[in-house]
């Protein structure tokens, strides 16, 4: 089975996130890049289905302007067998990365079975590019799963909808699956994964050699900037028992006559 | 001026709210409807009553439950070259449907605006990146029909429903091929909104302690209609499914009311909830900070505090 898993190097979620100048992005010379949280779970499931079928390869894919390959080597230490690197901008549009994500894939020469990304990346928080790469490829796409069982080619998936809901579906690969947090636990990268990891294959690609030119752009952003700050609220001191009941009678009056969302 | 086609979502009588703040923003400019599945006759009256102009009715085999394959191949086919832009909700279906739906067209696709302008025959808009630390422009460019998801409760309801003519138009739809089936549907454990879409959240934090103590935040909650949500440190100590978790690694809201109990507020929290118009914190510690986002701030004691907030919410609601 050719198991291909995508994979983004994103902003570490604590990173305080600045604009740049001239505000065409966000300043990046500081950050800590690590691998998309969301991805972590389809690298892990990716290694769950290759254990259940022998013979099976995880082919990790990314598509970034970040020189370093960290997240390609945590994916490469934690098991997956090779990997893609696409090199482009940081600030790619879904439409580019998934063309590029494509290409990457059909250069490999291997027929992809299934591919898993995560649902979402934390960086752009588009929700686009599984959708885009399954309609790019012909294959079906189902997203923010947090259940995948396979037997034979053949996948039961959960999707988390509206309210803890889940839709149950089932699809025969290839097809294109979106983790979502909860679908399993990530494991953590050995040493001796670490080690290994180092020579295993990495192709590297540009853009234009995955068949992606700047006419592929769709999305253009403009004007980043920080959000507006709120002016300092009310802060009422209730830690004294005797306090309580006046505080809060006088909260939920500023609730009603003052800012009037009750 | 720019054909604009907003897709919405209907479940029986009830159309979902967002497609109303979509319509409200779109006052002004003619703008047409599409359903896919049954639509009842009311839902059709409001539609027509907060300004479509035209309410398409796509029916046909496979079309009564959603599917993203079905869905979008009827939607693609109805669509043709007739729309510049097509706008949705972004709810759970539409942000699955819509980016196949994009690809489909070879065209761009805006996720989760918060507000956007259509000048003529160009769309302007507002979107939060990195969970909404930033801010930025977004505009399309490629093919069109423009692809665009609004986030709900972020443009607000508008005032006045601005009537339009509303013609109800039964269309015979296809849903072509169609390979993810869905098989069921598994109820939630909550009957309430989805955090993305509630008005009003009471959400915990690691200081709930216990699953079980979150049953005074859903008491707290069935008094203001809310929906409870949870911090990621609550989540990740097995207090509440990350359903439930609204941060960086869960969902973003936008409610008018969020009341956070015993969260110190963490920067991915933090850039979860931030859109909230009005924002309660109840924290035992002065320096947590939650309370420098927080309008009003309780400095106290949750398992005193959410009790004696509900007994006063409910003399008063």
């Amino acid at each position: 089975m050719n198991i291909f898993v995508c994979i983004k190097q994103v902003p570490d979620t604590e990173t305080k996130i600045t604009p740049n100048g001239d505000g065409s992005y966000i300043e990046t010379s500081s950050i800590k890049w690590i691998m998309n949280p969301y991805d972590e779970f389809a690298v892990e499931q990716a290694l769950l289905t290759k254990a259940a079928n022998s013979g099976s390869t995880v082919t990790v894919v990314r598509v970034g302007g970040v020189k370093d390959t960290e997240a390609l080597r945590t994916a490469l230490a934690m098991g997956a067998d090779d990997a893609i690197l696409v090199e482009a901008d940081d600030n790619l549009d879904s439409y580019m990365t998934a063309k590029a994500l494509k290409g990457a894939i059909e250069k490999s020469g291997k027929n992809p079975d299934v591919i898993f990304t995560g649902k979402q990346a934390i960086d752009d928080d588009c929700l686009q590019v599984p959708q885009l790469l399954a309609q790019m490829l012909g294959m079906p796409s189902v997203t923010v799963v947090d259940g995948c069982e396979e037997a034979g080619g053949k996948y039961t998936l959960k999707r988390e909808i509206e309210g803890g809901a889940l839709e149950v579906y089932e699809v025969t690969s290839p097809a294109v699956i979106a983790a979502n947090k909860g679908l399993n636990s990530p494991r953590y990268a050995s040493l001796p994964g670490i080690m290994k990891a180092k020579r295993k294959p990495l192709a590297q690609h540009s853009l234009s050699d995955v068949g992606v030119s700047t006419d592929d752009r769709r999305v253009k952003y403009s004007g980043f900037q920080l959000p507006p700050e709120k002016p300092a609220g009310k802060k009422f001191d209730a830690m004294d028992e005797a306090a309580q009941a006046g505080v809060v009678a006088e909260v939920v009056k500023l609730l009603r006559e003052e800012a009037k969302v009750i | 001026m720019a054909k604009v086609l907003v897709f919405s979502e209907t479940s029986g009588e009830t159309v979902k709210s967002v497609t109303f703040e979509i319509l409200g923003k779109l006052a002004g400019h003619t703008v047409d409807v599409a359903v896919v599945g049954d639509m009842g006759a009311n839902a059709a009256a409001d539609l027509a009553k907060y300004g479509a102009a035209n309410v398409h009715n796509l029916k046909g085999a496979n079309l009564d439950q959603y599917s993203p394959e079905g869905y979008a191949n009827a939607l693609k086919e109805f669509i043709g070259s007739n729309y510049d832009y097509v706008f949705a909700g972004a709810t759970s279906l539409a942000k699955d449907l819509m980016p196949r739906l994009a690809g489909m067209f070879d065209a761009g696709m805006a996720s989760e605006v918060t507000n956007y302008v259509m000048d003529g025959d160009n769309f302007a808009g507002t979107r939060p990146l990195f969970a909404g630390k930033v801010l930025a422009k977004v505009e399309l460019d490629g093919p069109k029909p423009g692809f665009i998801t609004v986030r709900p409760n972020a443009l607000g309801m508008p005032e006045a429903p601005t009537a339009g003519a509303g013609a109800t138009n039964e269309v015979a739809a296809n849903a072509g091929d169609i390979k993810a089936v869905i098989k069921e549907i598994v109820k939630g454990a909550s009957e309430k909104l989805d955090l993305t879409e509630a008005n009003i959240i009471v959400s915990g934090g690691r200081a709930m302690k216990s699953a079980e103590n979150f049953k005074i935040l859903e008491d707290l909650a069935e008094v203001l209609g809310a929906t409870v949500g949870a911090s990621r440190a609550a989540v990740d100590s097995g207090y509440a499914p990350h359903a439930m978790q609204v941060g960086q690694t869960g969902k973003t809201v936008a409610p008018s009311l969020y009341i956070a109990c015993g969260i110190s507020g963490a920067i991915q929290h933090l850039a979860g909830m931030r859109t909230s118009k009005v924002i309660v914190a109840i924290n035992t510690d002065p320096d947590a900070p939650i309370f420098t986002k927080a309008d009003y701030g309780i400095v106290g004691d949750l398992f005193q505090i959410v009790p004696l907030l509900q007994e006063e919410l409910k003399k008063v609601l």
